[in-house]
């Protein structure tokens, strides 16, 4: 047991903490952003929804990022591929779904 | 850094049956499974928003008569931080920080989890009490479709967990035994995400 490999162990240790810790503080504080948005009241309907549903989108990027690890790096690059293709196909149906049903709905009224 | 880089993810090793490859293998595995979760719940989503109009409410309760801010807030925080104490567990493994340091941040995991299915289960009782059933309109089906699937996955999560502590309780801390635990922090931090797309649509959409 050398003493700089305890240590180093010990940073690492250290910033995979600063990692979950880094991430728990920017989910609360972009969960608690629009929540209290919408418990104010301060802006219209249309501008709450639009800045509940960017700060939800960056929230999933940051859970992601620091809970599932998920990052630009090449050792993760399969799974950011596979969640890629994944967010893909999920846009693709629910906006063609969305589309497809909206103007069936506007046509029938 | 090692010369030789071993494929991580998805790829599949031939002649390497080491157990770091296998762990990697099954993690990989179970990415495919929750993406495909992942569909199911962007189409459950997807239904609940083409019955927010007027006509799917059918004369009935609307998003913003039936939700509460408050309960759909103590449901995230006890989520929320049920996914940082689970991230806790994992660095205790993965720094062997001891096999009471794991349990004990699992044991918290699993309370967490129970109260927000508590909660939850609350605000179900409260709803149908008041006559929000999913027979009332196709809002509340819907309704009914997305937020107890998610409720349902995570009640498989919460007796996943609670296999894992008597697992690790009568065993330690096995090879076999982490390999679950990671694919369970995989789930548990997936559901955590889908709830952030259930907190914003349902309950901060409805109530804005």
């Amino acid at each position: 047991m050398s003493a700089p490999k305890t240590r180093s162990r010990e940073q690492a240790y250290r910033h995979d903490l600063r990692g979950y810790q880094t991430g728990f503080f920017l989910a609360a504080l972009l969960t608690i952003i629009p929540f209290a948005l919408v418990a104010s009241g301060t802006f219209s309907t249309i501008a709450t929804m639009w800045v509940i549903g960017v700060l939800g989108l960056v929230q999933i990027v940051v859970h992601v990022r620091y809970f599932l690890h998920v990052d630009l790096s090449r050792q993760r690059r399969e799974e950011l591929y596979l969640m890629l293709f994944s967010a893909a196909l999920v846009t693709l149906m629910i906006a063609g779904m969305l589309w497809m049903l909206f103007n069936q709905h506007t046509r029938m009224m | 850094m090692n010369i030789v880089v071993r494929p991580h993810g998805l790829t599949w090793v031939a002649g390497h049956d080491h157990d770091h490859d296998r762990i990697a293998t099954t993690l990989s595995g179970f990415w495919l499974f929750m993406m495909s979760d992942l569909i199911i719940f962007g189409l459950m989503f997807a239904t609940y928003v083409t019955m927010l109009t007027p006509e799917s409410f059918a004369g009935g309760p609307t998003p913003k008569e039936l939700f509460e801010l408050p309960g759909a807030a103590m449901e995230t925080a006890a989520l929320l931080t049920s996914t940082f104490t689970f991230g806790m567990a994992s660095l205790a493994i993965k720094y062997d920080r001891g096999l009471s340091k794991v349990m004990l941040w699992l044991l918290v995991t699993l309370a967490l989890g129970v109260v927000f299915l508590a909660l939850e289960a609350r605000e179900f009782t409260y709803m149908l009490a008041e006559g929000a059933v999913p027979q009332r309109s196709g809002f509340l089906s819907a309704f009914f479709g997305l937020v107890p699937l998610h409720g349902t996955h995570v009640t498989a999560g919460v007796i996943w967990l609670v296999i894992m502590l008597i697992e690790l309780n009568r065993t330690g801390l096995t090879g076999p035994a982490s390999s679950r635990i990671a694919r369970l922090a995989l789930f548990w931090h997936f559901l955590d995400l889908i709830w952030v797309g259930i907190f914003s649509v349902v309950y901060l959409g409805g109530i804005a």
